[in-house]
């Protein structure tokens, strides 16, 4: 009955094709702190991704003439201690830190939804896979990242050199003890989605279980995933940063946001421009990160559209 | 409900089991050498006697029995002899948890350093309650006015810049240009008498209203959303249409029941904000809990570390299930069977 009154509908709906992302698109465009966010993200990305295209200063170089500078034309955003210049610093140190906020957010949503996902459609495997997830929440995140990354420094290190070596480390540590969130939000989705006509209608033609989870359940659960994709690498750049700021993360010459903070911290009460910088990074960083992903849960969310 | 907190208390144990299990396997599987930061000099076989002396000479198993006996058995019965002053068997021959760094037991260590913990992140905690919640009831009712407004937007800022640059932001600003409060936190200093009482006070505002702000900002916005659920329901227009006044509605009928997710909320953030506040302690140098674990990971003094990683999972297990008793209690609508 309804098939054929859409049937009947479609011809005379001669609006312009719309799309589901095109939809999304006018949809996120509405919610203006969404809009900042994003303006500020595109911002920042291009800035460290072509600023040191531009900007050309050496982040190692010293120079011990220009130490402690406030920011001036010639180095806009100061210098420190041993003269290196803040703005370069900044520049490079955004790279690493938002590829570790991306990296470590890829890894946490994989293993989050396809252990969310499983649980969700395997109903023998959702007790044990949910009192695992329970036992990984019940973990002291902070203080196990810190001690997992000490004990493993080393040896990565020597495996694959002193920067490959952490950025390793740090961005498998951070996604493999974040995921439990997403996994939640998958297997929620996924068990009222499996519940739905088409599914039944699929699985009545004869479709295996596992096209049957991946060609009509997944698609559908795909906005929750997209939701905690964007803020888990805010999360993750916190806690790269707070990793960094405790001395437990990259080394000083690898200059990620969190390490410019731990290393300026000292020299804050007569050059503050060295921690200011940074902390504004991390800070703007995440804020758009926040925002955008405030505006991609409601214009995902059909319910919430006009 | 008292069956379903026996069923709850039942499965915490295999959970906590597993978290021990987790914990003390990472730990011990690690490729770090408690004795490799010792001088080179030290011959390769008193290096071995030292790592027996450590109890690292037995194999995996037998170790983690070990730990596990130390910690649930012979610390509590420790702890209980002390405060009661009853010897309770054995007492002196004991094997105590004991640290590798100042060879002192852990819990003594722990013990030592819980207040300034506890003054610390339990002030800041109830500040960030004390605020947040009111604020948020605000924020819901008079919604999209201008405390609303600005309560949103400090929330996300709140929530958006990490304690590690709003310290030193606060320390820059507070202490070093304005000189109102001093840049770190003295836990030495003893309350005798008035001016004391008012140093204490100063040195505890900074890193309080640190942790405080991120707190504050989540509890916010949960309050704010929990309070704006409940506003359209069916219960408040009927309250409304009997003719009472809309403070009487908000402050009896909808704030109790928008109340009850908070509550567990409430619950729930106290073991996570054991973890910002090692961040915390770091920026004004208290020497508390978080301080210890810092120290005792860059000494690799793993029975401090082991101790304090699982007392973190115990307090996060069990705050979980505080707060589920608290949501059966408060929520009639839930039914425990």
């Amino acid at each position: 009955m309804t098939a054929q009154s859409e049937a009947i509908a479609l011809p005379v709906a001669t609006r312009k094709q719309r799309t589901l992302w095109g939809d999304v698109w006018i949809q996120f465009r509405k919610h203006k702190l969404a809009m900042f966010g994003l303006a500020v993200i595109t911002l920042i990305v291009v800035g460290v991704l072509a600023g040191p295209l531009i900007y050309t200063k050496d982040p190692e170089y010293i120079d011990f003439t220009v130490a402690n500078q406030p920011p001036s034309l010639q180095h806009p955003f100061g210098t420190d201690n041993l003269g290196r210049d803040g703005l370069a610093r900044n520049l490079f140190g955004g790279r690493i830190s938002i590829a570790v906020g991306i990296v470590a957010m890829l890894i946490s949503m994989f293993v989050g939804s396809l252990i969310g996902a499983v649980s969700g459609y395997y109903s023998k495997l959702d007790g044990p896979l949910m009192r695992f997830t329970d036992m990984m929440l019940a973990l002291p995140l902070l203080p196990l990242l810190l001690v997992i990354i000490l004990l493993f420094r080393d040896t990565l290190r020597a495996m694959f050199g002193p920067e490959t070596g952490i950025f390793l480390l740090i961005v498998f540590v951070i996604g493999i003890l974040n995921w439990m969130p997403t996994a939640r939000v998958v297997r929620g989705s996924v068990l009222s989605i499996k519940e739905k006509e088409f599914v039944e209608a699929a699985i009545s033609i004869g479709t295996n279980e596992n096209t049957v989870l991946l060609k009509h359940v997944f698609p559908n659960v795909l906005s929750p995933i997209i939701v905690a994709a964007t803020l888990s690498i805010a999360n993750a750049i916190i806690t790269e940063s707070a990793l960094s700021f405790l001395g437990l993360g990259f080394p000083s010459d690898v200059p990620t946001w969190g390490r410019l903070l731990y290393d300026g911290k000292d020299f804050m009460t007569f050059t503050p421009w060295v921690v200011i910088f940074p902390g504004l990074f991390i800070s703007f960083t995440v804020l758009g990160i926040n925002f955008m992903g405030d505006g991609l849960r409601d214009a995902l969310d059909p319910k919430l559209r006009e | 409900m008292g069956r379903y907190l026996i069923r709850r208390l039942l499965t915490a144990i295999p959970t906590l089991i597993a978290i021990s299990f987790v914990i003390f396997a990472i730990l011990d599987l690690a490729p770090s050498d408690p004795t490799g930061n010792l001088p080179l000099t030290i011959p390769p076989e008193v290096k071995e006697q030292i790592r027996e002396s450590l109890g690292l000479g037995q194999p995996f198993h037998i170790r983690y029995i070990k730990w596990m006996q130390q910690f649930f058995v012979t610390e509590p019965l420790n702890i209980l002899e002390e405060t009661t002053g009853i010897t309770i068997g054995d007492s002196t021959s004991r094997f105590r948890l004991r640290s590798w760094q100042t060879r002192g037991p852990v819990i003594d260590l722990i013990i030592e350093r819980l207040p300034q913990t506890l003054w610390v992140v339990g002030l800041a905690y109830l500040v960030s309650v004390v605020i947040a919640i009111p604020l948020g009831v605000i924020s819901a009712v008079k919604q999209y006015s201008w405390i609303d407004q600005t309560a949103t937007i400090f929330s996300m800022i709140g929530f958006s810049v990490p304690t590690f640059f709003t310290g030193l932001l606060a320390i820059i600003i507070f202490s070093v240009h304005l000189g109102w409060f001093p840049s770190f936190y003295d836990t030495t200093h003893q309350v005798t008498d008035w001016p004391s009482f008012i140093f204490q006070v100063k040195q505890i505002i900074l890193p309080v209203s640190v942790l405080a702000l991120f707190q504050t900002a989540t509890l916010n916005r949960f309050t704010r959303s929990s309070v704006l659920d409940n506003l359209p329901q069916d219960y408040v227009r009927t309250v409304r249409a009997k003719g009472f006044r809309e403070y009487y509605v908000i402050m009896v009928h909808v704030l109790r029941n928008s109340l009850i997710p908070v509550v567990t909320l409430v619950a729930l953030g106290i073991p996570t904000i054991f973890g910002g506040a090692i961040i915390t302690e770091q920026i004004f140098r208290i020497n508390g809990l978080g301080a210890l674990l810092i120290i005792a990971i860059q000494g690799s003094d793993i029975p401090v570390v082991q101790s304090l990683t699982f007392i973190f999972a115990i307090l996060i297990v069990l705050f979980n299930l505080i707060a589920d008793v608290i949501y059966g209690f408060l929520d009639p609508r839930i039914h425990y069977d």
